[in-house]
């Protein structure tokens, strides 16, 4: 199975049609994994059974015409729940935890017959920009196999923009979704905080997670955020709020849409070419009938601050459940209970998670509490602010995903700082909640470039709107690696 | 804002996290928390008199739902993940080890 010249809704014509069957896609999806995925490492686990399994009984039944998504494959991040199958969040801690149920998100896509071929590779617990947190194995971007694929959501990314799957699930906390579809040139959303449930998700920073679809076009992922959006009465965060069509007002156009360019995107620290192709972005908007001008988010520089003492924070509160007792890894070493918590952990966790949950707990910690936790809390609530001031006045913002093209393996890893920096355009939408989406915008040395789109709270539709008609005046997304695909 | 991170912060907040470090780990965790918080010591400098946390940005505010037990009928497969079962029950080692007495 090719994927790169295809999307959701030509196979699915194929699977109406009887072109081809939900098991013989199935299996020519396993084998391409098979084939590409010796250079990629995508994958942490491969349900070949299970996914064959699933496919039969959906031929079986027929397929539904009226159900995008029935019989297609996808791959899950493996920090999402699947119920009996080997969940791990790439940590020594959970390397043989078998959930005993779904995540909400695979309820749903379960529920539209999506047949889940396996879970893919991240950052540990999902702290991480280049997947190289992993504790089971480093995944390579297939653009170029010596960089990193970003992360947490790497695996993910990776194995869609190799034309392994036509879809995936990623989570993002500060950019983990967004950043990885930047690097590997494929459509990433994080939608609005509340409009997907985390029920299910292993938790990290659980006021800023969400989980959000990983596709190769704008109209694949706001295909996939339709099946997976929603209430949940398990996740009382998520919006009760009606979940739209999102592909109904998709090729509306830009015509008098009003757009932000906020400086402190294009400021320093951003590549040159990074930088011109966000420019020529702008351009691009304004041919369509948008009009771009320059805003201001004044807080922006102080977001990474922010977010590592209050995603650190969250994280050494969610990561206390791993005691060694219950589920999870217990050191053979323990004789005593607080041996059973303390070598557990400290032989289960690797360097970044133990980095931090240390930096959450002394943010926590008396004495810390209010220059740390209570500050960081305060600026959140200035850069709320920001967005809110210029959303009075503009439907969109646009801007770069990422500084760079995607890094060297190993190139950043031993400088945690330099690797934070990284999410500085990212994480401040975490922070505030809102809804944005990495798309391809250009190339730098053989390297995607991403351009996000952030909206406002509840509004996927309008970064939907115009992602895709940026993708219909640009070539960027027909751009495939030499890794990967069908040949 | 606050005193550099030294060994003894780095060794006791391990502590409150109960993670233990190895004689090696203790300076690479301290160099690089140390070098961590001089990034995040930038908040210092924001002006936030006045100003309100914010720690959630849900916009659902107190949820309630009646307190009723809800029966998984998942036994067998909550214990096949614990670590070790004796008799239908999670096994653990002793809680207090008297040796140390």
């Amino acid at each position: 199975m090719n994927y790169f010249d295809k999307d959701i809704t030509s196979i699915h014509q194929a699977l109406v049609n009887g072109d081809i069957t939900a098991e013989a896609l199935t299996k020519q999806t396993l084998d391409n994994i098979k084939a590409s995925d010796s250079d990629i490492n995508a994958f942490i686990n491969l349900d070949e059974d299970g996914a064959i399994k699933t496919a039969q009984a959906i031929d079986k039944n027929g397929i539904d015409p009226d159900n995008v998504l029935s019989g297609i494959p996808v791959a899950i991040k493996d920090n999402i729940l699947t119920n009996g199958f080997t969940t791990t969040a790439a940590s020594k801690m959970l390397e043989n935890f078998k959930p005993i149920f779904d995540a909400t998100v695979m309820k749903k896509l379960n529920a539209k017959q999506t047949i889940t071929v396996g879970k893919t590779n991240m950052d540990e617990f999902a702290m991480g920009g280049s997947t190289e947190n992993s504790a089971f194995k480093k995944t390579h971007n297939p653009w170029n196999l010596s960089k990193v694929p970003g992360g947490s959501s790497g695996g993910s990314a990776a194995s869609v923009a190799a034309g392994q799957i036509i879809f995936a699930l990623g989570s993002d906390t500060g950019g983990s979704i967004r950043q990885p579809a930047a690097y590997n040139g494929i459509v990433g959303l994080k939608p609005t905080y509340g409009r997907v449930s985390r029920w299910g998700l292993i938790a990290f920073g659980s006021s800023l997670d969400q989980i959000g679809p990983l596709t190769r076009n704008v109209l694949d992922n706001a295909l996939v955020l339709n099946a997976i959006a929603g209430h949940d009465e398990h996740d009382l965060t998520s919006s009760d709020k009606e979940v739209p069509d999102y592909t109904a007002t998709i090729k509306d156009g830009v015509k008098g849409l009003k757009i932000a360019l906020p400086k402190e995107y294009l400021a320093e620290g951003i590549d040159q070419s990074v930088k011109d192709a966000i420019l020529k972005a702008a351009e691009t908007y304004k041919q369509l009938g948008a009009t771009v001008e320059e805003v201001s988010l004044p807080h922006t520089k102080y977001g990474v601050a922010a977010y590592y003492i209050l995603a650190s924070s969250e994280a050494s509160s969610n990561l206390q459940r791993f005691d060694g007792i219950r589920y999870g890894y217990r050191s053979p070493e323990a004789k005593n209970l607080e041996e059973v918590y303390v070598k557990s952990r400290s032989e289960g966790f690797g360097d970044e998670v133990k980095r931090r949950i240390m930096l959450g707990t002394f943010s926590l910690s008396a004495g810390a509490f209010d220059a740390y936790f209570q500050k960081a809390a305060k600026v959140r609530t200035l850069m709320l602010n920001d967005f809110k001031n210029v959303f009075k006045d503009y439907d969109l913002i646009l801007g770069p995903t990422a500084p760079t093209t995607a890094f060297g393996i190993g190139e950043d890893i031993s400088d945690p700082v330099t690797m934070y920096l990284n999410d500085a355009m990212t994480i401040p939408v975490n922070l505030a909640g809102l809804p944005a989406m990495s798309i391809p915008a250009g190339f730098s040395d053989g390297l995607p470039i991403g351009m996000q789109l952030i909206g406002r709270p509840f509004d996927e539709a309008t970064i939907y709107k115009a992602g895709y008609a940026f993708e219909q005046n640009t070539d960027f997304h027909k751009e495939t690696p030499k890794v990967g695909g069908d040949k | 804002m606050a005193d550099r991170i030294d060994k003894e912060t780095v060794n006791h907040v391990a502590e409150l996290a109960k993670l233990s470090l190895t004689e090696d780990q203790l300076p690479y965790f301290t160099g690089q928390l140390d070098s961590i918080m001089d990034l995040v010591d930038t908040l210092s400098e924001v002006d936030t008199d006045g100003v309100e946390p914010t720690y959630s940005v849900t916009d659902q505010i107190n949820v309630m739902r009646e307190d009723v037990a809800q029966n998984w009928g998942e036994r067998d497969a909550l214990l096949n993940n614990a670590p070790e079962v004796a008799d239908g029950l999670i096994r653990v080692p002793t809680i207090i080890d008297e040796s140390e007495d």
